[in-house]
């Protein structure tokens, strides 16, 4: 070793950017943290049974959510149904039967392009093409589908990269002992990859939770309690949607931040969820 | 003895590159063939065609015949998946489903329409029996298969690929993934079973191919330079080049 000293300014400089980077750490946290707290503070306190269990009422100027989480599960129950067949036949088309490599890239693309566009133009469009031109009026089912497209393409490459991941040699052996095609893909691919396509769902089902802006051109604000039919059919708030109701046009902020903190817990519910069931799956795989 | 599977001027390409030059060969019913030739010389391809596992290359052009049992096994009205129920296939690397030890070995009756328990039963202790393996994994037929070791899986591979009444063998390099018990193992089973099945292995392993086959055809470039019995084409080869490669002057 030399007997050089270690300059100085190399020293300052590693110090430097060291605090620099325990810095950027903290103030993420901090933001992260305080976001978190701030909502859960001001939310949690005003849970009350009565919110969640009845519905606004003028009579008795009362305000509860029960219509809004109701509607929040309809459009969920309807997305998920139409656009879990949807993407995941798409997938399974595009990576197991496809020739066409070069029509799959461009598939994917464009699947990955409309990922990435605003949901306020899913919005747009859903009103004017299932609203107006279907004829569904403002509606949750209208609202359901147009989430249905803003949630495809995700399914799908969720999906599709889940297949990828099965050994090319599942298949080759599946195909070895005279199974056919869809045998293959029902009795060895779909079961390897399950845990990657749950939760490819569950992670849709945390988007749809979290969508406001396409809803507020589709789906409406009304807060009426409905069954499961009558609600698809008629207009009706979901609770991001609701949320935006309470705080901006009726200045009840209470309910607004509860209604915060039950879709922050709403959302850590299902990133757990998703987390816990990829484990499940490989664990009752390895076993 | 006749001759199970007979290939007359077959040509493969896949997408622009030839990777068979008309081969021609006939392959004994109850022996064991082993297709050796260094890397790339097309053997594996040739093993691949027989149970038509090629169809699933993209890209796969082939012409001239292949023979099994006297029917030509491209012709249209062949069902490729009763052919891979004759024409079994085991391959390099052991690739147990990720699924139990007897749901591996019940796969491809189930495939097939078998779904009476006490028949399934049957077959699976009958095929793990045949591979040698029934006492190891007696014990463990609801337990994931991904928890053997190589050598057992490629045995179970071998157990899952009988269990499904196959005439033929095809082995793709079975033993390069196993240490030297496994592959022994695997070795004598292969001969045990000949009495029954009709084996073709491709190896990489010249000590192997004269320890178990009976007849060898060896593959360079595409092209089949020489096939004859074991015996013969190791101690007296008649192609210079077989010469060089037994004796490892090239591959």
């Amino acid at each position: 070793m030399s007997k050089e000293k270690y300059p100085l300014r190399r020293k300052l400089y590693g110090g430097t950017m060291h605090a620099l980077m325990y810095f950027s750490v903290f103030v993420t946290c901090a933001l992260v943290l305080a976001i978190i707290g701030y909502v859960l503070i001001k939310g949690l306190p005003n849970i009350t049974w009565k919110l969640l269990s009845t519905k606004p009422s003028y009579l008795s100027n009362s305000i509860g959510i029960l219509p809004d989480i109701l509607n929040t599960i309809y459009i969920i129950i309807a997305c998920l149904v139409v656009v879990l067949p949807l993407g995941v036949g798409a997938a399974i088309y595009l990576t197991e039967y496809a020739e066409n490599k070069k029509l799959v890239g461009v598939i994917e693309y464009a699947a990955e392009t409309l990922s990435g566009i605003p949901s306020v133009i899913y919005g747009l469009v859903g009103m004017l093409f299932f609203c107006q031109f279907l004829g569904f009026q403002t509606s949750l089912l209208a609202g359901a589908l147009t989430l249905v497209i803003m949630n495809l393409p995700t399914v799908m490459r969720t999906t599709q990269e889940s297949l990828k991941a099965v050994p090319q040699s599942y298949r080759e052996g599946a195909f070895g002992l005279g199974a056919g095609k869809w045998r293959v893909i029902y009795t060895v691919v779909l079961p390897s990859c399950v845990d990657g396509i749950v939760t490819g769902c569950i992670l849709a089902m945390g988007r749809i939770l979290g969508e406001s802006a396409a809803l507020l051109f589709t789906a409406g604000f009304a807060h009426a309690l409905n069954g499961f039919f009558d609600g698809l059919t008629s207009a009706g708030a979901t609770l991001t949607v609701a949320l935006y109701v309470y705080a901006k046009e009726e200045g009840e902020f209470e309910v607004a931040f509860a209604i915060a903190a039950i879709l922050m817990v709403l959302t850590l519910l299902i990133n757990l969820t998703a987390q816990f069931t990829g484990k499940f799956f490989k664990k009752r795989r390895d076993t | 003895m006749s001759n199970i599977i007979t290939s007359e001027d077959l040509c493969l390409w896949y997408s622009e590159t030839q990777a068979l030059k008309g081969i021609s060969m006939e392959i004994p019913e109850n022996s064991i063939t082993a297709l050796i030739g260094p890397s790339g010389c097309g053997k594996s391809t040739f093993l691949k065609t027989l149970n038509r596992m090629n169809d699933l290359v993209q890209g796969v052009k082939i012409t001239g015949t292949v023979k099994y049992q006297g029917q030509d096994i491209f012709a249209p009205s062949v069902d490729v998946n009763l052919l891979r129920r004759d024409i079994g296939m085991v391959f390099q690397k052991p690739n147990p489903f990720p699924m139990s030890v007897y749901d591996n070995v019940a796969y491809g009756p189930r495939t097939h329409g078998i779904r009476s328990k006490a028949r399934l039963d049957e077959i699976v202790e009958q095929s793990l029996r045949g591979a040698a393996i029934w006492d190891e994994l007696k014990d463990r037929l609801k337990k994931s298969a991904l928890g053997l070791s190589g050598g057992q899986q490629q045995r179970l591979c071998i157990a899952r690929a009988l269990a499904v009444g196959p005439k033929v063998l095809l082995m793709d390099e079975p033993t390069s993934a196993l240490d030297p018990i496994s592959t022994a193992r695997i070795e004598e089973l292969a001969e045990e079973l000949k009495k029954q099945y009709t084996i073709v292995i491709v190896t990489h392993n010249m000590q192997q191919a004269v320890r178990i086959s009976d007849k060898t055809a060896f593959f360079l470039l595409g092209e089949l330079i020489e096939y004859d019995d074991t015996e013969k084409l190791f101690s007296m080869p008649q192609n210079k080049k077989t010469e060089d490669y037994i004796t490892g002057r090239f591959g």
